[in-house]
């Protein structure tokens, strides 16, 4: 598992220490960059799985700014949501206040994205989310892990539903597949 | 010879269109006086456009400095005397390198040409806007956040599609004539490319039947167009315009020879002024007026 504290990204970033502030776009490139770096090189807890799962961490970023959420926040879940990402990753935003969230808002819904934010009470989902992709999500993450029956049982959808429901959160890296069961992203890091 | 440019008594937005009403006839390598002697007021943006001026200029201009101490004083303490002494020729006296202290300055006259300039202007203004928006405009702590990202993203604008370094300035004060409040302004102003050349750089760009300076305004503030043609472009004035409209704040954003805003109740400038005097680059100015009643302006 990595945690990627975004402020000492950011100081790495720009050799600086006096700024904790994640503005404009060729810092919100640069900051993505490195995060993308860092996922490169497994960690040593892996054991062989491919999969990569990773806390992006605000709780030391004073500000960002539009620009910059579009940067790191939007391009980074776009990369590991592609067909071609250079690895199947799963992210966890912590740390992330109401300032913060209003760019990071802003960024998802105009991208059509979602991500998996954990608070004080624990993780939820939040951005652009169909209601069916938003109910079975929180089934899965109250069911720890699941199969396709668990969840329709659970939200009261037809089984065939939920799997199509299921296969689309899994595209967008916020529930992970393991055979015929899923693991919501938030869950994993336990 | 050398062209004498009346800056009039109080310079704002709307009298600096005077001075650029003088100057559109002249060519660019025309000796210019600029005459500012009579100068008893300025706001942010009239010091930043007044800087951009000199730099749209092939030969460098002279600047009579306001005969005015009062006047000369605080337009040493924004630090314009400082930028301007490397675009005029300065004549006249005026008072020379004192620290900035008053606290109306939110923010000095800030040169911005790189992203990291952003990052300085952005963690210089933090601490001295929140004292003032929540003190001084008594506006609600997450007034203060948006404040921030709109300069942030206003600055931008400049390093991303001016092509030129830039002006920042953000003061505080009371607008007694038009609004009786106080209120803090941000001014960015560059001599860059301007709107409408910069979007006429996107790839597969098509002009339409009416292209100009205010089609290219309403294309990149109202439809918040870019020359990128990423999806995640155009956020920077999308989100100062929702701000402004949040907050009912004023946003007015002068390249080439329109003006387009977004304009609270309070004032009643047309929402788009075309034909006026050429002018390069990009002028862009918020106004955020103190909250009624001493409480929150959202809307």
């Amino acid at each position: 598992m990595h945690h990627i504290d975004l402020s000492s990204v950011l100081r790495q970033t720009l050799s600086c220490d006096l700024y904790s502030n994640l503005v404009t776009r060729p810092t919100g490139a640069a900051v993505r960059t490195q995060i993308e770096h860092l996922l490169s090189d497994p960690p040593p807890t892996d054991t062989g799985d491919a999969r990569a799962f990773t806390i992006i961490d605000f709780s030391q970023v004073s500000m960002i700014d539009f620009s910059c959420a579009d940067e790191v926040v939007a391009k980074l879940l776009m990369r590991y949501a592609a067909d071609d990402a250079p690895r199947d990753a799963y992210f966890l935003f912590r740390g992330v206040s109401d300032d913060h969230w209003v760019a990071i808002e802003a960024v998802l819904e105009r991208h059509g994205l979602a991500l998996a934010v954990e608070n004080a009470d624990g993780v939820r989902v939040a951005g652009v989310l169909s209601d069916d992709e938003r109910s079975t999500w929180e089934a899965v993450y109250r069911l720890g892990t699941a199969n396709a029956d668990d969840v329709a049982v659970a939200t009261g959808a037809d089984t065939m539903r939920v799997l199509g429901t299921l296969d689309s959160l899994c595209g967008r890296r916020l529930v992970m597949r393991a055979n015929d069961e899923y693991v919501a992203v938030g869950h994993f890091q336990a | 010879m050398t062209q004498v440019i009346t800056v009039p008594p109080s310079l704002d937005e709307h009298t600096f269109e005077q001075v650029l009403e003088q100057l559109a006839p002249l060519p660019p390598d025309a000796k210019l006086l600029v005459d500012a002697r009579h100068v008893r007021w300025a706001s942010p943006y009239g010091l930043t456009a007044l800087l951009t001026l000199a730099q749209t200029r092939q030969e460098r201009p002279v600047l009579a400095v306001p005969e005015l101490d009062e006047t000369a004083s605080y337009w040493e303490r924004t630090q314009f005397f400082h930028h301007a002494e490397s675009l005029y020729e300065l004549r006249g006296s005026y008072p020379k390198r004192r620290q900035a202290s008053e606290s109306s300055v939110l923010l000095e006259i800030t040169s911005i040409a790189r992203s990291d300039d952003v990052h300085d202007v952005v963690g210089r203004v933090q601490e001295r806007a929140q004292r003032i928006l929540q003190n001084e405009l008594h506006l609600e702590s997450k007034a203060i956040l948006g404040f921030t990202m709109t300069l942030s993203e206003i600055c931008q604008n400049i390093i991303e599609h001016a092509g030129q370094g830039g002006w920042v300035a953000v003061q505080s004060y009371r607008w007694t004539k038009r609004l009786g409040r106080r209120v803090v302004v941000i001014a960015v102003c560059d001599a860059g490319l301007g709107f409408r050349r910069s979007l006429e750089t996107a790839p597969g760009h098509l002009p339409t039947t009416r292209w100009d300076d205010a089609a290219a305004l309403e294309e990149a503030v109202i439809r918040g167009v870019s020359r990128f043609r990423e999806r995640g472009r155009g956020h920077g004035l999308a989100g100062a315009r929702n701000y402004v409209g949040r907050w009912q704040g004023k946003l007015s954003v002068r390249s080439g020879t329109a003006r387009i805003g977004i304009v609270p109740d309070w004032d009643d400038d047309p929402p788009l002024a075309e034909g006026l005097p050429q002018f390069p680059g990009a002028q862009v100015q918020v106004i955020i007026p103190e909250a009624m009643d001493g409480g929150s302006t959202e809307r």
